[in-house]
């Protein structure tokens, strides 16, 4: 049963995370990936064929108010916090 | 009179009665963490010029009967994943180091509503993911009764503070067991509320699902009026519940007779530490002179539990972490010179080792072609173990068990094997993932002089019923004390 990670699927996984691992990282991830999914694999002892996926524990159903701004425009304080700003908007390196 | 050996109700009652200032009790705070917070380490960051600037705005507001409720004028601490407008606000990582931000947490703003002086923000794992505070960008915190073992985690700054005496209470958030396992690491009341009883609004989300605010503190008069101050329905909170049985302190009753309690057989097997069992059954007994019917019962699932909960929270959290990019707050690497890498190198830079090993599980747990084996297939234990506890509280009012395996480790023994790490989990975890209350309060101490902790699990909505098993459990224990004030 023991997980075999592969370059492959960790420089995916990199690439789904938008994490750019060293070479020792990767070795450590591949490693620590591969324990945690063999431990995760012992759910498989269990029959849940006729279970529903439960993703809430009580029923939620989507909280719907007026379209109106309730919180005003505090986009001078929020920007503040920003790296880098330019005209009242964030600045980031090019795109393309 | 000490100030400082006072629970924050106790401390109100004699502010509102004009025998002590809040500028005293703010002062008598600040002067003990003098003393202890450089071994201690409890907080990231604290404000004392604030915190007494504060001191005088609420006694005005207390002089002119603006604040008149139980916690009015008490100096407390929040957890640094709770959102504070104008204070620092890190989640103890280096990609939030000068994130400041422009609002508060719901449960925050209830406490300030109520008249509390916030002092600063506690020490705690990085994002909340680790079970002892040491994963903080920001140092370990220590455990004020031994400071060669960890508090416990994440809420471990939180916990600490209370029992170095360096606050009244503290906030803290319970994913799997983070207000609950620190609050016993450190000799404290601890309670994770019903999920959707305090706003989750302005909390840093770890996994969303199971995520809940809850106080920590000195007793359970304290945490049911602490409970009961900053739960609320919140619109801003989509999962937040309209309760009208918010009023927690009418269940301090001291009285158990007839409560049915459970005790399952699985929480005491293989792996409990012998002085951890023998004080929580000896705590069940106490419960049983007092009235309880106290039974055995099998609870079997429990070992699914880690599996299952170490695969949710890390799927919510890699979706949740992904707004951490450099962009709009926090740390930004230098130099790259194009989006894409900016995004990579900020988080690679960012994050610590905890965090991006458990970002990366839930990008791959959530990938086309692992999701139905590993997510999906968590969600459904998930049902499987609501279910069982639903089959329990339908024959018990409270279970009863330990909080953790053992007391707290030591200091740098825990970081190195992450899954026997995740074990000491294993008898809060299962809490979470079924949305239940639980509270943790201190049932004994080991012979190297650490506290043990006791935990009652309930029903969700059933918070009165653990808080009148544990107030009840609570006086016929008597006071348990803190390092500076150990009990007679």
């Amino acid at each position: 049963m023991a997980n075999v990670i592969s370059d492959e699927t960790i420089d995916y996984v990199g690439i789904l995370a938008k994490l750019e691992l060293s070479g020792p990282e990767k070795e450590q991830a591949k490693k620590d990936m591969a324990d945690m999914l063999d431990y995760i694999d012992q759910l498989g002892e269990l029959d849940t064929s006729d279970v529903e996926p439960m993703s809430h524990i009580f029923p939620v159903h989507n909280v719907f108010r007026e379209d109106v701004v309730t919180n005003g425009d505090d986009s001078a304080n929020t920007i503040k916090n920003a790296p880098a700003d330019k005209d009242g908007m964030f600045m980031v390196p090019r795109t393309f | 009179m000490d100030i400082l050996n006072m629970t924050a109700v106790g401390l109100s009652d004699q502010i509102k009665a004009g025998r002590i200032t809040v500028k005293e009790a703010v002062e008598a705070v600040f002067a003990q963490i003098d003393k202890t917070e450089e071994n201690y380490h409890c907080y990231v960051t604290i404000d004392k010029e604030n915190a007494l600037k504060e001191a005088e705005r609420v006694q005005a507001g207390i002089d002119d009967g603006t604040f008149t409720g139980p916690l009015a004028g008490v100096p407390v601490a929040i957890k640094d994943n709770m959102c504070t407008e104008g204070m620092l606000t890190t989640c103890s990582s280096k990609i939030l180091e000068n994130f400041i931000p422009t609002f508060s947490s719901e449960a925050v703003l209830n406490l300030q509503k109520a008249g509390v002086v916030i002092l600063g923000k506690t020490n705690m794992d990085e994002f909340a993911m680790g079970s002892t505070t040491e994963t903080s960008y920001y140092g370990v915190t220590k455990n004020p009764w031994n400071d060669a073992h960890v508090p416990g985690g994440s809420s471990g700054g939180s916990a600490a503070a209370v029992a170095a005496e360096e606050c009244f209470f503290a906030l803290g958030s319970d994913t799997g067991g983070s207000i609950r396992q620190p609050a016993g690491y450190c000799g404290v009341v601890g309670m994770k509320p019903t999920y959707g009883t305090v706003s989750r609004y302005g909390l840093i989300a770890y996994g969303s699902s199971l995520d809940q605010i809850g106080p920590l503190c000195k007793d359970v008069t304290d945490c049911a009026t602490i409970l009961e101050t900053i739960a609320s329905h919140d619109l801003k909170d989509s999962t937040s519940m309209e309760r009208d049985d918010l009023d927690f302190t009418t269940a301090l009753v001291n009285d158990v007779k007839g409560m049915k309690i459970g005790i399952p057989k699985d929480y005491f097997g293989e792996g409990l530490d012998p002085e951890v069992k023998e004080a929580v059954l000896a705590a069940a007994e106490v419960l049983k002179e007092k009235g309880a019917v106290v039974e055995e019962f099998d609870l079997d699932l429990v070992k699914y539990a880690i599996p299952t909960y170490y695969t949710i929270a890390a799927a919510e959290a890699s979706s949740n972490l992904e707004r951490f990019d450099g962009v709009k707050y926090g740390y930004r690497a230098k130099d790259a010179d194009e989006l894409h890498q900016m995004y990579k190198r900020t988080r690679s830079e960012g994050f610590g080792p905890e965090v991006k090993r458990r970002i990366m599980l839930g990008s791959f747990v959530l990938s086309s072609g692992y999701y139905d084996a590993y997510y999906l297939k968590a969600l459904k234990v998930k049902a499987l173990i609501k279910k069982a506890f639903d089959e329990a509280f339908a024959k018990y009012d409270v279970i009863l068990g330990p909080v953790a395996p053992a007391t707290a480790p030591k200091l740098g023994e825990s970081l190195s094997d992450p899954i026997k790490m995740y074990l000491g989990d294993i008898y809060t975890i299962s809490v979470n993932l079924a949305g239940l209350p639980g509270i943790c309060l201190p049932c004994g101490k080991d012979k190297a002089g650490l506290p043990i902790g006791l935990q009652l699990i309930g029903d969700c909505f059933s918070e009165k019923k653990l808080i009148q098993t544990a107030y009840t459990y609570e006086q016929a224990r008597g006071a348990f004390g803190t390092p500076f004030h150990p009990a007679e």
